[in-house]
């Protein structure tokens, strides 16, 4: 099958640091795609190189095999490129209603409309709702963002990197920093995923990738170290020695 | 879905954009001062400009998060603009020239709007005050256009629709300029209500993840800027016309300054900020001159500094069961809350 998203050789110099060095990898469409390796390996590098949020030092990002390696950030995301951060970047004084309403007005084009009111064109109240009910959001609907329990607002970010109805969703950490009694919601989640929408797990967590991934490349000092199923990684001894260590002995 | 949920959301997206009664009586009280306080219109009519001025920097500043220190640029071209085509008689009734006048105004904020789109708040703070004192100081240098030092004279402003002439109590000057700071401040509660508006707002909260979502950032902010650069423009060109002058102080610092400061006063981003701060503003003005002529500044001071320390949220706290109340009066008994099935019910 062909691959959604690629990227070719694609390299990031921060002056004398490579972080990123001649990565190629290729995401097939509708993937459970895993990002691994250690602190420091360049893993949020590449997804900013992936989104636009940095320039890369060489290299091609394709998807669906046209170039997007220059390409604005906000103009990756209408071609369906979403993502959602590490560290919550969420709208702190929107509630949730409005926050989704926000990018579903975008994906409509309907962003630049400045005489029309929100949520009164057609379809976009069921869609807010919809997504409130996907994400567990619906108790919380109308409260301002910053007062959310932390889970809700880790929801609220995959929620609203799904409400830009993405062909690629890149998850970066998603239960990072969340406690062990919400980590589960957040989980089944992703897991209910629609199965058309290819997903980048970015994740230190080997439970939560071993569980989701069907594809898992390992990164390390920028550059990919291994690629494989989950059973090839997970066996592969030079992974063992550099990253999983105890966490597979255990 | 939830059975409800959809219709709980648009209830709430309604309840957004309503009207709510606070806002009713505010204009209504607004216009009942035509026949009111009669007296009162040459005081009123430069409120209500300051008003219009803070409500064109509330655009940018509370909704989309851009300071400005030189809003008074284009407050001045507005005003010279008005003033030059009332003088020269290119365009005599004065609604066109206050168009005519907004548009000049918005095609400098529009060529200057691409200097504010980087930086923190202090570039935009010496950006946009370095632009005003290059106006200022071309204003002055081009004298013989301008009238220089002596302001712009010899403006004779004709009747509006070429039916009503502005007369000497200023009764006209300030129906004209309510009417038209109504029918912009309605415009402008339309805009800030529209999913751009909207996306003015998640700019200003985290530009980062506004570009995350698929909004063109920067064209955003030119747009903004650009309109607000035209409000500003039609503050000015309303001073212009209803003074039958124009002058070198509506361009200077002290007027960007003045501006910053009457919005703070009243709050930004809810639009009301800039009518109610202008309001304060002169009737503290009044109150403090009578009290100590020479240094009524001493207080509008302190009391700037109070609001910044105490803090908005803090006084919005306070005055929140008020409106409250306010508003729970003026509504529509609540429609029967739909039942709501336990989670995973």
């Amino acid at each position: 099958m062909a691959p959604v998203l690629e990227t070719r050789s694609l390299d990031k110099r921060f002056g004398g640091i490579i972080a990123a060095n001649a990565i190629s990898i290729a995401i097939e469409k509708g993937a459970r795609h895993a990002l691994i390796g250690p602190n420091g390996a360049g893993k949020t590098t590449f997804v900013n190189l992936l989104t636009g949020m940095l320039r890369p030092s060489g290299g091609e990002i394709l998807l669906d095999g046209a170039p997007i390696t220059y390409l604005a950030p906000y103009r990756r995301v209408r071609l369906g490129i979403a993502r959602t951060f590490q560290i919550n970047q969420l709208f702190a004084d929107l509630t949730p209603i409005e926050t989704l309403g926000l990018a579903i007005s975008e994906r409509h084009g309907s962003g630049r409309d400045w005489w029309r009111i929100v949520g009164t064109r057609h379809g976009v109240t069921e869609e807010i709702g919809e997504l409130l009910e996907r994400f567990g959001l619906a108790d919380v609907m109308t409260e301002r963002t910053a007062v959310l329990p932390y889970g809700k607002q880790r929801l609220l970010e995959i929620a609203l990197a799904f409400a830009c109805r993405p062909r690629v969703l890149l998850l970066d950490e998603p239960a990072a920093g969340v406690p062990e009694a919400e980590r589960h919601e957040i989980l089944t989640t992703i897991a209910a995923l629609p199965a058309d929408v290819t997903v980048l797990l970015i994740e230190h967590d080997m439970d939560i990738v071993f569980g989701f991934a069907d594809r898992i490349s390992v990164l390390v000092n920028g550059e990919l170290f291994v690629e494989g199923a989950p059973d090839a990684v997970a066996r592969d001894p030079r992974v063992k020695a550099v990253y999983l260590g105890e966490a597979f002995d255990g | 879905m939830r059975p409800g949920l959809e219709t709980e959301t648009t209830r709430y997206l309604r309840a957004r954009a309503r009207f709510g009664p606070l806002e009713i009586l505010f204009w209504v009280v607004a216009f009942s001062t035509i026949w009111l306080l009669p007296t009162r219109h040459l005081i009123l009519t430069e409120t209500v400009i300051w008003g219009l001025f803070a409500l064109s920097l509330d655009l940018i500043l509370g909704y989309a998060g851009i300071i400005s220190l030189g809003h008074a640029a284009f407050f001045g071209v507005g005003a010279y603009a008005a003033g030059l085509l009332a003088k020269y008689e290119l365009i005599n009734e004065p609604s066109l020239a206050l168009l005519a006048s907004a548009l000049a105004a918005a095609a400098l904020g529009f060529a200057t709007s691409f200097l504010v789109l980087r930086g923190s708040d202090l570039t935009r703070l010496m950006v946009t005050l370095g632009v005003s004192l290059v106006c200022f100081e071309l204003a002055n240098r081009y004298g013989d256009i301008t009238g220089g030092a002596d302001g712009l004279q010899g403006v004779t402003v004709a009747p509006i629709f070429g039916l009503y002439r502005f007369d000497m109590f200023g009764h006209v000057a300030y129906i004209y300029c309510l009417v038209v700071l109504f029918i912009l401040f309605m415009l402008a509660r339309r805009i800030v209500n529209s999913p751009f508006g909207l996306s003015l707002k998640a700019i200003k909260g985290n530009p980062l993840r506004s570009a995350a979502v698929g909004i063109a950032v920067n064209w955003r902010l030119v747009a903004v800027y650009t309109l607000s650069a035209g409000y500003a423009g039609v503050a000015g060109a309303l001073l212009a016309q209803t003074q039958a002058f124009a002058s070198l102080s509506m361009l200077s610092l002290e007027r960007s300054a003045d501006v910053l400061l009457i919005l703070i006063i009243g709050g930004t981003g809810y639009l009301y900020g800039g009518i109610l701060g202008a309001l304060i503003y002169r009737l503290l003005q009044d109150y403090l001159s009578d009290l100590t002529a020479r240094y009524w500044q001493f207080w509008i001071g302190l009391l700037l500094v109070a609001i910044v320390i105490i803090g908005r949220d803090r006084i919005g706290r306070w005055i929140a069961p008020v409106v409250r109340f306010a508003s729970q009066l003026g509504r529509r008994p609540a429609p029967a809350k739909v039942a709501t099935p336990e989670k995973g019910g």
